[in-house]
């Protein structure tokens, strides 16, 4: 894709579909799912549904703060095994704007705290018992965009980032 | 690698060398080509060219008289795949997230039993 218009509802996204934006350090997502608006609504802000699906499949996120209401805040940490040494990550951010159809929030690794990205969630009906997420990512800049992007390139860097890719790889479920 | 992939992708953050970018998918052009469609002045398509070239994007021929621009694919597929593989790691988060919906339609409709599930999901 190489603009940024909002897809109409004709497009399906049974897979992910994302997009660098060119005009903002922001990075999109749409992706369509089998439940309706309030069910999605649900699994991202009922934590214990939360926790099922954000991290690695076998271990999971560990929800160490969760508050889900405008002016609140969240927190989790994920820990996993590579197979040789156990990993842990965290994040946190703060709760904006908690609504049916759109969530907005604070997102920072805690590995980099000074970077904060801008996360707006929206979840449209498209009927049928079917929604599509939009998940934009507003970046403090490019370069702090292009290294979230980078995060799944560099495998085999000791840090967080590297931890994060292996166990979003192995979250396949 | 990550050096260049950071020059690539501040290169391409200019709606402008994108849109370079776009027209060299297609062909060679020499820089008068190039600069042809935008209201600038060929100094200013020279430089957002020398900014492609840094970012190893674009070369120039330094044998043909026109020094035609040439898109070095290689480099744009590097960044794709780049794309391509957080895209799948946010794919693996939303089949997990499908599994835990499926898990709460049941919850949701639970006289519902396996053998009728279909048909009560799609009323």
């Amino acid at each position: 894709m190489t603009t940024t218009q909002a897809p109409d509802t004709a497009t399906r996204f049974p897979e992910a579909a994302i997009l660098a934006d060119e005009h903002v350090p922001a990075i999109h997502i749409w992706r369509d799912f089998a439940a309706t608006p309030a069910q999605v609504f649900r699994a991202h802000t009922d934590p214990e549904l939360f926790a099922q699906w954000i991290g690695p499949e076998s271990v999971g996120a560990d929800i160490t703060h969760w508050d889900a209401r405008d002016g609140g805040s969240w927190s989790y940490t994920a820990r996993g095994s590579d197979g040789r040494e156990d990993f842990e990550t965290s994040f946190h951010g703060c709760f904006h704007t908690v609504r049916e159809d759109r969530i907005v929030q604070t997102f920072t690794w805690d590995g980099m705290p000074d970077g904060v990205s801008l996360e707006t969630l929206t979840f449209e009906d498209l009927g049928d018992g079917r929604t599509r997420l939009h998940a934009v990512s507003l970046c403090d800049s490019f370069d702090d965009r292009d290294a979230w992007l980078r995060s799944g390139m560099e495998v085999g860097v000791n840090d967080g980032y590297a931890a994060v890719d292996r166990m979003l790889a192995e979250g396949t479920i | 690698m990550t050096d260049q992939l950071s020059r690539v992708f501040a290169a391409l953050a200019d709606p402008t060398r994108r849109d370079m970018v776009a027209r060299l998918t297609e062909a060679d052009h020499t820089v008068n080509d190039l600069a042809a469609p935008y209201d600038v002045s060929l100094q200013a398509v020279s430089k957002h060219l020398k900014v492609l070239e840094e970012a190893g994007l674009v070369t120039r021929s330094r044998e043909a008289q026109r020094r035609p621009v040439h898109l070095e694919a290689e480099v744009f597929d590097l960044m794709t795949k780049w794309i391509e593989r957080y895209r799948r790691q946010a794919e693996a988060r939303y089949a997990a997230l499908d599994a835990v919906l499926a898990r709460m339609q049941d919850e949701d409709n639970p006289t519902h039993t396996s053998d009728n599930r279909t048909e009560g999901t799609a009323s």
